[in-house]
């Protein structure tokens, strides 16, 4: 049996961020690394641009043999853990070894979800979350005429956009009355949908799909009001959830997510959890929520390797802030923030452009713009420090990406 | 992995010319659009801030970019970016919390600093030198490899200068040597061990105030006599150089004993509860300078220890400051080469955060004000050249950066700080004109 200071489970985001913390603090300890997929490290972020064919799968690796060679980590591709013993501080995994771990980080992420939707098992779909499913994608793109997306969420918008770009005929089947709605309004939201609509993409909003049957070589969708559409190509993308399976049994308190503290530990001792499949406390709210970015997942991974190799200048997790940025038809959204947490302190569009700035007591809330320039970056750790803007209110609401940036070298420079 | 050069920025010399962000757009971009620098400074009111790529560390760019497309080199430490590689996510400036990597519309991909491999248009750029290229890393790279003669772990308070002199020093002079550490913080941080178990690698031993010089004459006597070749080596606090240890420094240095001594000068008696020292200059706090209803800190001037050192016509003499690295490495290398020879005398000024009250992180900017105010004055000298300046006395700062940053000048009163100024007017005077009789020598 393998014995291992340190077993991490995943090979993406949070799992990479927490080793390299480890190897910071304790350059010698033993450290395992398992993913299920057999391939070198790459994101699932980058998935899009693989199926559109910019970026060639084998280009996509965000460390390969020889870093973790230099990083003495043994690397296990192609074996997912099935089960988790917690108690004996055992993993087993799909090749039938088992490891024994001194500590265990469990960055497994999320996976597709499936709606059930009557006769949706019976029709070949699509998902968008593997190298495999990407490159599968990217196989099918040539001769795709009709797609089909449900969900108009980031990996639905991305994919629609490849789809639209390769010349197929999209339509975008979402339940929401606007497209991304986790992370704009919907003034913000209007400016993407045109875009897209100036692309020839349809857009069916407040839409649920309710049946699938399969019709020639591809499916038939068809809507709660009554819409059919056929396609040789169906995407779903209809949200994510954390992969747990694996936990069943372990006594390890799995809500939506594994629930951790703010050091990223899990309920069961010498385990932690990062990334995508974990429940931590939110910032506006502290309530557990699940937060499935990529930054929360770099600075999630980073806070359970320090906290897993005892690293003594760890700061516990400050709570997820959703944010993303978002590339359509090259033009360049980005949401930091909360929409509610506080009052509308300025808000303007037109079509190409959007701010919008939310405050609570003179302390930033969120910050929304599409094709306006500021540091998102900077922004984040103006929220997070909950920096008072009285002193600068007028300046920040005039010039945000100025103002905030004095603050920043001011501040934490 | 090693220390990197770096473009450091002092929005102080800065008045907002906009020539670094002229030079860098005309670099990167081939027009002169300051939109298209990639190092941006942020006018507030009548102070420049600065948003630029740090060339972090641990950068979080990196970490979030889930194409690969950012690297940092561990050759010189810059965060390279791959256009091949880039999807144009923006991910990295969700990570970036200082601006560093920024989309431009106008090329339609992120842009970031590449310190135009090694040789920075801006700074080049930068008259007023609120921009500078610091390449001091160097040195530390080339003595990385050299072994820390000292421990880890010695109980220097948080942010010693005077440890950072012991390990480079030692580290530089080499295993071969003998070391005298008087009383003070240097054998009070652990030097000369605990425990019956010692701190430093070498043979080390503790002398009395009085007597470093004369104990380290006799062993280095002893190991000649015996063919060896040993460095003998003092590092000895301002106060056992200049006031109880001065008789038998002054008797070794005129009699040219082959004796390397360095003087860490943090202007008192640091390590028994900062008594003042014959360095503490004038106004300052001490706990035996204490200020109150009637004390104002020190009535009398601080004597001139590394004047009076050449005046014994040593062999070698200079002063130095860990704000100038490459300039003490050299006057290292110069002072072990002459203590073969004959009498070597370092001094180097060592600001105190626990001593002198500022914050620990500020040490080596303190160190830098006290020269670029010239109160601190960097000089060297031998019995052939005379003394020669390490740096222009020319263009000093006001002396007022310099006695702000510190608490135990926080009392200070208009007339002593006239008082101040006036002495180190004189000062400066003084060092120029053995500099311009040098010239004068020599013509
Ligand atoms: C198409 C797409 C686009 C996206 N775009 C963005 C975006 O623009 N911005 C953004 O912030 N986020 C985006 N995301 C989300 C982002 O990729 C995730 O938040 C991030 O990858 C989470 O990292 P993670 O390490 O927690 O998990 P994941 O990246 O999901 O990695 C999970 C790892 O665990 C492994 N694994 C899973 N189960 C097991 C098991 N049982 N045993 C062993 N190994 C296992 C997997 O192989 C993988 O290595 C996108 C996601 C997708 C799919």
């Amino acid at each position: 049996m393998t014995q291992t200071e340190y077993l991490i489970v995943g090979a993406s985001h949070a799992a990479l961020s927490a080793l390299q913390a480890i190897r910071m603090q304790d350059a010698e300890g033993s450290i395992t690394m398992v993913t299920r997929d057999d391939a070198l490290p790459y994101s699932p972020t980058v998935l899009p641009y693989v199926v559109s064919g910019r970026s060639a799968p084998e280009r996509v690796a965000l460390k390969d043999g020889a870093w973790f060679e230099q990083n003495k980590v043994g690397f296990i591709r192609g074996a997912a853990v099935t089960k988790v013993d917690a108690a004996a501080k055992r993993a087993k995994l799909s090749s039938g070894e088992e490891i024994a771990y001194g500590k265990l980080l469990l960055a497994t992420g999320a996976a597709p979800i499936l709606p059930p939707i009557p006769g949706l098992k019976d029709v070949g779909f699509h998902v968008l979350r593997t190298l495999d499913d990407a490159v599968a994608l990217n196989r099918a793109l040539p001769t795709t005429k009709q797609a089909v997306v449900l969900g108009a969420g980031l990996v639905g918008m991305h994919a629609a956009e490849n789809l639209a770009k390769a010349g197929a005929q999209v339509t975008v089947v979402e339940m929401q009355p606007r497209v991304l709605a986790g992370y704009f309004d919907a003034e913000a939201a209007a400016i993407i949908e045109a875009a897209f609509a100036a692309k020839g993409v349809k857009l069916l909003l407040g839409a649920k799909v309710s049946r699938c049957e399969t019709a020639g070589q591809g499916a038939r969708v068809t809507t709660d009001n009554g819409a059919t559409l056929d396609a040789d190509l169906l995407l779903v993308a209809a949200g994510v959830a954390p992969v747990t399976d694996y936990l069943a049994g372990s006594g390890v308190a799995v809500d939506r997510g594994v629930l951790v503290d703010d050091t990223m530990r899990a309920s069961a001792d010498g385990i932690w959890a990062a990334g995508d499949v974990a429940q931590a406390k939110g910032f506006y709210d502290e309530a557990k929520t699940l937060n499935g970015i990529l930054p929360s997942a770099v600075e999630q991974g980073r806070i359970a390797g320090q906290s897993m190799s005892g690293d003594a200048a760890i700061r516990p997790w400050p709570g997820g802030v959703p944010l993303n940025t978002y590339t359509f038809f090259g033009q360049q959204a980005v949401s930091v923030g909360s929409q509610d947490a506080g009052e509308v302190v300025r808000k303007e569009a037109d079509a190409q452009h959007y701010l919008k700035i939310v405050m609570q007591d003179n302390r930033l809330a969120g910050i929304f713009g599409i094709n306006v320039p500021f540091d998102p970056g900077v922004m984040w750790e103006i929220i997070l420090r909950r920096i008072d803007l009285a002193p600068v209110r007028e300046a920040f609401l005039a010039d945000p990406q100025k103002t905030a940036r004095t603050i920043m070298s001011r501040t934490w420079r | 992995m090693g220390a990197f050069n770096t473009i450091a920025f002092k929005p102080e010399y800065c008045d907002g010319c906009n020539a670094c962000m002229t030079a860098c757009a005309t670099a990167k971009a081939g027009n002169s659009d300051i939109l298209n620098s990639r190092i941006q400074i942020v006018a507030d009111g009548e102070t420049f801030e600065l948003a630029m790529c740090r060339q972090c560390a641990d950068p979080k760019c990196v970490a979030n970019c889930p194409a690969a497309a950012l690297a940092k080199n561990g050759a010189d430490g810059v965060i390279e970016w791959d256009g091949t590689k880039c999807v144009n996510c923006l991910l990295c400036t969700v990570g970036c919390a200082y601006g560093g990597i920024v989309h431009n519309a106008a090329v339609g991909h992120v842009v970031k600093c590449d310190t135009c491999d090694g040789d920075p248009a801006c700074v080049k750029a930068c008259e007023r030198g609120a921009l500078k290229y610091h390449t001091t890393a160097n040195i530390y790279n080339e003595v990385g490899d050299l072994e820390d003669l000292f421990v880890p772990g010695l109980a220097g308070c948080q942010g010693c200068n005077t440890e950072l002199i012991m390990r480079h020093t030692m580290r530089r002079i080499g295993p071969d040597s003998v070391l005298a550490a008087p009383p003070g913080c240097i054998p009070g941080m652990g030097s000369v061990g605990y425990n019956g178990l010692t701190g430093t690698k070498v043979p080390v031993f503790h002398p009395l105030l009085t007597n470093t010089a004369s104990m380290l004459t006799g062993i280095k006597r002893h190991y000649k006599r015996q063919g060896r070749e040993v460095n003998a080596v003092a590092l000895a606090g301002d106060g056992g150089t200049a006031d109880v240890g001065f008789q038998s420094l002054s008797g070794a240095a005129e009699r040219g004993e082959q004796i390397l001594f360095i003087c860490v000068d943090n202007e008192g008696y640091m390590n028994t509860g900062m008594q003042r020292s014959g360095c503490t200059p004038f106004g300052a706090w001490t706990s035996t300078t204490p200020v109150g209803e009637r004390g104002k800190g020190k009535t009398q001037d601080a004597k001139n220890l590394p004047l009076l050192m050449m005046m014994h016509n040593c062999e070698y003499v200079a002063t130095a400051s860990t704000a100038f690295m490459e300039d003490l490495y050299e006057k290292l290398d110069r002072a072990i080469d002459a203590s073969k020879r004959g009498f070597a005398y370092l001094h180097i000024y060592s600001p105190c955060t626990t001593g002198w009250r500022f914050p620990s992180a500020e040490n080596i900017e303190v160190a830098r004000k006290a020269v670029e105010t010239n109160f601190v004055m960097l000089w060297e000298f031998n019995p052939r050249d005379g003394l020669r300046l390490s740096r222009s006395l020319d263009d000093a700062r006001p002396i007022d950066e310099y006695l702000n940053a510190l608490g135990k000048y926080r009392h200070l009163e208009p007339e002593q700080v006239g008082h101040i100024e006036a002495t180190l007017h004189k000062n400066v005077e003084l060092i120029r004109g053995f500099a311009e009789g040098r010239r004068h020598a020599m013509a």
